[in-house]
């Protein structure tokens, strides 16, 4: 008898796990790296679930992409680079894309994913110089790089003081990582050329004890603060700036330093700080009125669903915005609703987000609009500023979406990837 | 005085400030090793388990909510909006000796005359346990803890020294977080009242007796199982006191349980047993790392010495004094 049911259960479970497989190869695979454990998880866990409920959405609202489901299977990373890249590893077959989402880990990919033909999406982070699509063919990172973000930093700086920083001391907080260390040689060249000093303070992971960096910032006195900093870091490092009365609107952080998680512990004294940003906060959107009704209102949130509208929920929707529009643009070019991953890379060379079709896809004034090119798959190189009120607990954008120094940043992609091409023997394209 | 030697003093305070923040998670640590022989390494996810389950007490938040709203297709997230912190805390204690007991039936029991090396490896797993546990109790949200300890700069104390510094310098007084100044005062009062306890009451006689020698202790009628829940009860208090701490410090967050490794290097230097080590060997080590940090990290491209030159003290000290400054003397005899 005992046997007779194993034997049930097996067949049973072979059946399920066979249609499971058949339908995920059926449908469009973007696989989700994500890191919903660990000590960067209150981080991790809004983004991924922007990430999920814009699929459910894009399922339940429109039948998939083009008439194909999305499948979606998380591997979770720990933000742990290895783990990234066996994760990476095991859902590699037929994925359309992977959000490495951590700078460690898309560095690590960068050679794996272009020998297996597999596009990687760092959204605003990873390595800059993949910025230059003619050597990086399988990487972007629009709508903006570390290094824009340093040189729009900077330019922030520059509008407050009439365009004079000669004599001012610009510190730099960051996490001592692949991560952190992006900015230091574009915040370098611009300090060649403004005349600024620059002081670099690194924090070890995971950034809980930063008293001796505050010590010396308090000492040294820099007129402005910059921040790359991940998860813990922010948090101790705002409350930590607010204790030695650093004047918070002097403080300014890159657009992963710029949640309400990394504010809120710092109570008050985070009133004016600042951060770089490349999307909108709030719910005001077409795209979540389309969630409220598709998914949370049919309980799929995914979580608890009170991340909806925040910082990282909200990037987690604009990136698997981009990923499903490169799916679409790659079905129009190729004809077919069943691109392959060679396919998919090719919408996403031609993505062209612009003013109306973000306002179509339910995006209007969320995030500025930019277009991906053989040559340019960083896109628009915009983020604006925006400041944290404490008293309503909400982010306000206090600046219009800037350029940085394309001069500078330029020049340092350029020579970025071209000794990246010379290195890995890659001839450039796109001519 | 010069503003160099007042920056000196500074680094110096805060150091020691720092220090008794490590200690006060080292404590836990010693604690458990004095009493069981086992080096407890889930002391930091208890310290973090403490912290989660605090604030989940002051806001109301219904523990596994996203489990039974998952199950039952509930919406079930918060019970009240808020609890004073006194409540909050006592039932957070409750809940931290009621852990203890727990693990007692469960683990401890179990594993009585094995190896240190397999108990050692029981608190890995529970570590990791009761860190899913939390999270699947409490959620992954970085939450505010808020018990009313003031903390931001002293004010009193930068308007005390801004004199000390030679005219005309350009100095504005000396920096210590009064959390800090907080944390020291709690530090004292708990390592007096755990003195106090271990001489002067009947189970503190006890306590001394099982940590001196498990054997002669069964042999005069000490029950060692209660002993040890006491014990980790009283180091889950440890747990909870270092947990807001840090907590009111950084938020409650999942990193928090990382603090564990701060204490590791102050444990080697103090020694597993001893309590005024782990109270000393904190304040050496925090002083140590803040001094490398500001005086030495300049001249390494990287810098961050602050993380790794604790266990370079550490290391220093292994070599000399393998079981550390007021650690008993290893003698094995033959």
């Amino acid at each position: 008898m005992r046997i007779k049911q194993l034997l049930i259960g097996m067949t049973a479970s072979v059946i399920a796990v066979s249609s499971y497989v058949e339908m995920a190869i059926a449908d469009l695979k973007f696989p989700m790296l994500v890191y919903r454990t660990g000590a960067y998880a209150p981080n991790g866990i809004p983004n991924a679930d922007g990430f999920v409920d814009y699929y459910k959405m894009i399922n339940a609202r429109d039948g998939g992409i083009g008439g194909e489901k999305i499948f979606h299977p998380e591997c979770e990373t720990g933000y742990k680079t290895q783990v990234g890249v066996e994760c990476y590893e095991k859902n590699k077959k037929d994925a359309m894309v992977f959000q490495p989402m951590s700078t460690g880990i898309t560095y690590q990919l960068i050679p794996k994913a272009t020998a297996d033909g597999v596009t990687i999406y760092s959204t605003g982070y990873g390595r800059t110089s993949a910025a230059n699509g003619k050597v990086f063919k399988w990487v972007f990172n629009a709508p903006v790089t570390y290094w824009d973000g340093a040189s729009i930093a900077v330019r922030h700086i520059l509008k407050q003081n009439l365009g004079n920083i000669k004599s001012k001391k610009i510190a730099l907080v960051y996490h001592n990582s692949a991560y952190g260390k992006e900015p230091i040689r574009t915040l370098e060249t611009l300090a060649k050329k403004h005349g600024y000093k620059l002081m670099l303070l690194p924090v070890d992971h995971p950034g809980q004890e930063q008293k001796a960096t505050w010590l010396k910032i308090r000492k040294a006195r820099p007129d402005y603060v910059l921040m790359w900093g991940w998860g813990v870091m922010n948090q101790v490092a705002i409350k930590s700036a607010a204790s030695i009365k650093f004047p918070m609107e002097n403080f300014i952080g890159i657009w992963w330093s710029g949640s309400e998680n990394d504010v809120l512990p710092a109570g008050q004294g985070a009133h004016g700080y600042k951060s770089l940003t490349f999307n909108a906060p709030g719910t005001d959107y077409q795209v979540h009125k389309d969630i409220k009704k598709y998914v949370h209102d049919k309980g799929e949130a995914s979580g608890d669903g009170s991340h909806f509208g925040t910082v990282l929920y909200n990037r987690g929707l604009f990136q698997a915005m981009v990923q499903v529009e490169a799916a679409t643009v790659a079905q129009k070019i190729h004809g077919t609703s069943k691109i392959t991953p060679a396919m998919y890379r090719d919408g996403f060379e031609n993505v062209n987000l612009t003013a109306k079709r973000l306002e179509e896809l339910g995006f209007k004034d969320f995030a500025p609009p930019f277009q991906i090119s053989c040559e340019n798959h960083g896109g628009s190189g915009l983020a604006a500023v925006q400041q944290w009120d404490a008293k309503a607990k909400k982010w306000n954008m206090i600046t219009e979406y800037m350029y940085g120094d394309s001069d500078v940043v330029q020049k340092l992609i350029a020579e970025d990837s071209s000794k990246y091409a010379a290195e890995q023997k890659i001839a450039e394209r796109c001519n | 005085m010069s503003v160099e030697l007042l920056n000196f003093i500074e680094t110096v305070l805060n150091g020691l400030m720092s220090g008794v923040m490590y200690s006060l998670v080292a404590l836990g640590f010693v604690l458990i090793f004095k009493a069981s022989g086992v080096f407890n390494f889930a002391q930091g996810v208890f310290a973090l388990f403490a912290a989660l389950t605090l604030v989940g007490y002051q806001t109301g938040q219904v523990p596994f909510a996203h489990l039974i709203n998952e199950l039952f297709g509930t919406n079930y997230h918060n019970w009240y909006a808020s609890m004073p912190n006194f409540f909050a805390i006592l039932l957070t204690m409750i809940t931290m000796i009621a852990l203890a007991w727990i693990i007692e039936r469960l683990v401890l029991k179990h594993l009585v005359n094995q190896d240190p090396i397999i108990l050692f490896m029981a608190t890995i797993g529970l570590a990791f346990a009761l860190e899913g546990v939390g999270d699947l109790m409490w959620g992954s949200d970085v939450k505010v803890l808020d018990v009313g300890i003031p903390s931001g700069g002293s004010i009193w104390l930068e308007e005390a020294t801004i004199g000390l510094a030679a005219e005309g310098s350009d100095y504005y007084g000396m920096y210590v977080d009064v959390l800090n100044i907080w944390a020291t005062v709690i530090a004292v009062i708990l390592v007096v009242s755990l003195a106090l306890f271990s001489q002067y009451t009947k189970t503190g006689r006890a306590l001394r007796a099982v940590a001196d020698d498990h054997q002669a202790a069964l042999s005069v009628g000490i029950s060692l199982r209660s002993i040890w829940i006491l014990v980790w009860a009283i180091s889950g208090f440890i747990a909870m006191v270092a947990g807001i701490m840090w907590g009111t410090e950084s938020g409650v967050q999942f990193s928090l349980s990382l603090i564990a490794l701060k204490a590791l290097p102050v444990l080697i230097l103090g020694g597993f047993t001893s309590i005024p080590g782990a109270i000393i060997g904190g304040l050496l080590i925090g002083v140590g790392e803040k001094l490398a940090e500001i005086y030495i990290g300049g001249y390494f491209e990287t810098g961050a010495l602050e993380n790794w030159f604790a266990y370079v003290m550490a290391l220093v000290f292994l070599l000399f004094r393998p079981q550390g400054l007021f650690g008993d003397k290893i003698i094995e005899r033959v």
